[in-house]
């Protein structure tokens, strides 16, 4: 990579939420870790994926990273500038540069309002005066996403899923920002539809060169997507690494397992692959494990694993990954076995 | 004829319609489909095409006021459509029985596990409690349940979403049934505790012989269960094959947008293809093919046929039924010249 710097630069964060009980007076009794020391970068223009099972933390780092949620640690810098110490209003003005896309169409939009509402309110926010007047940009947008403009004056209920969450874009790309986090975008809709809003999101990626953090547990949708990509269990980063690389050369046990256990649609290839089943569930992020936070279910697994967290390390070019023994000689994670061979770890 | 190549479902020209306040809802337009025993057959397609609605009426589910089922419906040749309530909720949880995505909508909230299980076995079976908790116990260790003693005392919202499904296939199969409907029945977990369940699913098949209906919209886990595949389209079935003929020489437009529409896990795709256009609504649906609205092909059938009259779901070869007017050389020039399927 050249010397391009990161418009985001993500150290140590920590965003636990405090677990109270009690009646009148609560009491804090301990904390759910959500996200618990993540580090990362993203450059201009390009996309970071963001994966992992549900609770892994993942809609949480995402939130947190835009300060719409209020980390308990760490720092975010966006464009050099450490989002933690600015003010709320300094904040109101930089959301002009990040913006994000939620997963539910149906809940993010507000019911009463018009789609031509919807899509000018972060222009009103903003105080921004757009050349050709609000209508007209509101209009361009709306064409831009593939809506018809002359629907302006509709209520989200009077659209699918699809077209809402295209208002959904509208809106996000109304102010050209520079960064989008994008939590879940398709994963609400059926996969014809899915296509669409994909390869919607890739031309206004190419055509503004904004940068998105795209959060998902669709594997397969973030490696069409990304340039880069993170693994997440329990609130840390596992792995992460150029998609390509994650992809076919998995070093950490957990993105190996977990890319081991999508099923490819391709019956004589699903069939004679080599599969890991990990046993047993995914661990309360209230009470993670000690050590590395996948040895509860780590085929791995030794007396360090239980004692030592291990830290994200560099190993090759852009490949960082947190395993004490991080995996070697890889065979293709995904290549035809010769028999059907069942791993059971 | 070996048993396992006995028919156990036969389902001919089911209707399911649905009178609402906007008009007439065709959930459900002539769908005939056979299941042999022990087999799997998974039906895929987008939300609101007929899958869960179609799987409901065989069971007797679709019921209420606004409803209509017609056709007929053959288990173990005993026609179910019209037949007495009664004799159909006999089957239903003993013969027959039917898992769904989301395992807190047949788990009872309020019971405990082990309750619950041992009553599923005493309605249909004569036997004590002793001897049901006996077969309880053993179900759910086979499914895969830790501490079993443990786990039957507690409530459905102890347990994690992996292991209530868990709990919901023992349930469901606690009596041997020879049908097992399962309605998306991972859609909600994770892909690693997903792998495990259709791990199991696979497991009890082969151990009891039971014929799977798989309603799924994953491409992927078709591909890894079935054993023969219908792809539905508002409410009709499309298509209908062997699974490798549906992923290696599919033969109509919308399987086509389907298999294109997926980004691939093994390799990246630069481009997805998806298919244009919603889903249809089911209130007054076209006349003619049901697909044309979406279809990039249609203008290779001259006359309009396809706005004009809709097609009927037809043998293309010995196992491959297809409903498209697109002539074998035309589908295989298509198939060719966008690399659809498996190139020969
Ligand atoms: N009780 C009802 N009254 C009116 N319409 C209904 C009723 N039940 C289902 N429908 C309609 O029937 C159609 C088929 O529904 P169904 O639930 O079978 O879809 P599906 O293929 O299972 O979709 P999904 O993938 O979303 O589960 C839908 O348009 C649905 O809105
Ligand atoms: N507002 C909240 N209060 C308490 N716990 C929360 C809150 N939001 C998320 N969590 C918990 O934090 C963990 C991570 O959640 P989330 O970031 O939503 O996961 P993901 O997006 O990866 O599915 C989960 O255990 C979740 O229940
Ligand atoms: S550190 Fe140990 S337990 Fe953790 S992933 Fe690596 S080998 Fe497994
Ligand atoms: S019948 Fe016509 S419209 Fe329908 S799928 Fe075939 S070509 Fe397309
Ligand atoms: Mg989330
Ligand atoms: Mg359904």
């Amino acid at each position: 990579m050249t010397q391009v710097s990161p418009i985001l630069k993500v150290s140590n964060l920590v965003k636990h939420f405090p677990i109270t009980s009690g009646g009148i007076f609560q009491r804090t009794t301990g904390a759910v870790k959500a996200v618990d020391g993540i580090s990362l970068e993203v450059f201009p223009g390009e996309t970071l994926g963001l994966v992992g099972e549900s609770g892994c933390g993942k809609s949480t780092a995402g939130r947190t990273v835009l300060r719409l949620l209020e980390p308990t640690s760490g720092s975010i810098e966006f464009e050099g500038q450490n989002l933690i110490k600015v003010s709320k209003r300094e904040l109101v003005f930089m959301r002009r540069e990040m913006q994000m896309i939620f997963q539910d169409p149906y809940s993010s939009l507000n019911p009463r309002a018009t789609v031509g509402d919807i899509i000018s309110a972060p222009f009103q926010v903003q105080g921004v005066k757009p050349v050709g007047g609000l209508r007209s940009a509101v209009g361009d947008l709306m064409e831009r996403v593939g809506l018809n403009p002359e629907h302006f004056n509709r209520y989200p209920n009077e659209f699918s899923g699809g077209q809402r969450q295209r208002i959904g874009i509208a809106r996000a790309i109304a102010l050209q920002p520079k960064l989008i986090v994008c939590d879940e975008p398709v994963s609400a809709l059926d996969v014809s539809i899915q296509a669409q809003i994909l390869n919607l999101l890739a031309e206004i990626q190419k055509d503004f060169g904004i940068a998105y953090v795209f959060v998902a547990h669709d594997l397969s949708v973030v490696r069409h997507i990304s340039d880069r990509v993170a693994v997440m269990y329990l609130g840390q980063i596992m792995e992460s690494a150029p998609s390509e690389l994650l992809y076919t050369e998995p070093l950490h046990p957990y993105t190996h397992a977990l890319l081991s256990a999508i099923p490819i649609p391709d019956p004589d290839l699903e069939r004679n692959r080599e599969r890991i089943i990990l046993s047993g569930d995914l661990p309360s992020p209230s009470n993670p494990p000690a050590g590395c936070v996948f040895n509860t279910r780590c085929w791995k697994a030794e007396d360090k694993c239980r004692s030592e967290r291990p830290v994200l390390r560099e190993i090759s070019m852009g490949h960082q990954v947190a395993c004490h023994f991080p995996e070697q000689n890889l065979i293709e994670t995904i290549s035809v076995a010769p028999t059907g061979t069942d791993f059971i770890a | 004829m070996s048993e396992t190549d006995e028919v156990l479902l036969s389902v001919r020209n089911l209707y399911v319609e649905f009178a609402t306040d906007d008009g007439l809802v065709s959930a459900v337009n002539d769908l005939s489909y056979d299941l042999k025993r022990g087999k799997t057959l998974a039906i895929v397609g987008e939300s609101g095409s007929g899958k869960s609605v179609s799987s409901m009426a065989l069971m007797g589910l679709v019921a209420g006021m606004n409803a209509k089922v017609s056709g007929e419906v053959y288990f173990d040749g005993q026609q179910l459509i019209g037949a007495d309530p009664e004799s159909v909720r006999k089957l239903r949880g003993d013969r027959m029985a039917m898992i769904f995505q989301d395992p807190l909508s047949s788990l009872h909230p309020f019971f405990r596990i082990g309750d619950q299980l041992v009553e599923a076995v005493q309605v249909h079976h004569d036997i004590d409690k002793k001897q049901a908790q006996v077969r309880v116990k053993a179900m759910l260790e086979r499914v895969g349940i830790p501490d079993v003693d443990q786990r039957m005392n507690e409530y459905p919202h102890q347990l994690s979403g992996g292991m209530r499904q868990r709990v919901m296939i023992g349930m469901s199969l606690i009596n041997n049934p020879e049908l097992l409907i399962a309605d998306e029945p991972t859609t909600a977990l994770d892909v690693t505790v997903q792998a495990q369940i259709l791990e199991l699913l696979k497991d009890l098949q082969k151990e009891f012989g039971t014929a799977i209906i798989l309603i799924t919209h994953d491409l992927g886990v078709v591909a890894d269960m079935a054993d023969e595949v219908v792809v539905m389209y508002g409410g009709s079935a499309v298509e209908h094959a062997p699974v490798r003929e549906i992923f290696y020489e599919p033969a109509m437009p919308y399987t086509w947008g389907l298999i294109a529409s997926i980004p691939q896990i093994s390799a990246k795709n630069a481009h997805l293809d998806p298919i244009p256009g919603n889903p249809p609504s089911l209130i007054n649906l076209p006349s003619g093919c049901v697909f044309a609205p979406r279809c990039a092909f249609k203008q290779l059938v001259g006359d309009d046929l396809c706005e004009h009259e809709r097609p009927q779901l037809s043998l293309i070869s010995l196992e491959h039924a297809s409903r498209c007017h697109l002539t074998e050389n035309q589908r295989t020039d298509i198939r060719r010249a966008r690399l659809i399927g498996r190139q020969k």
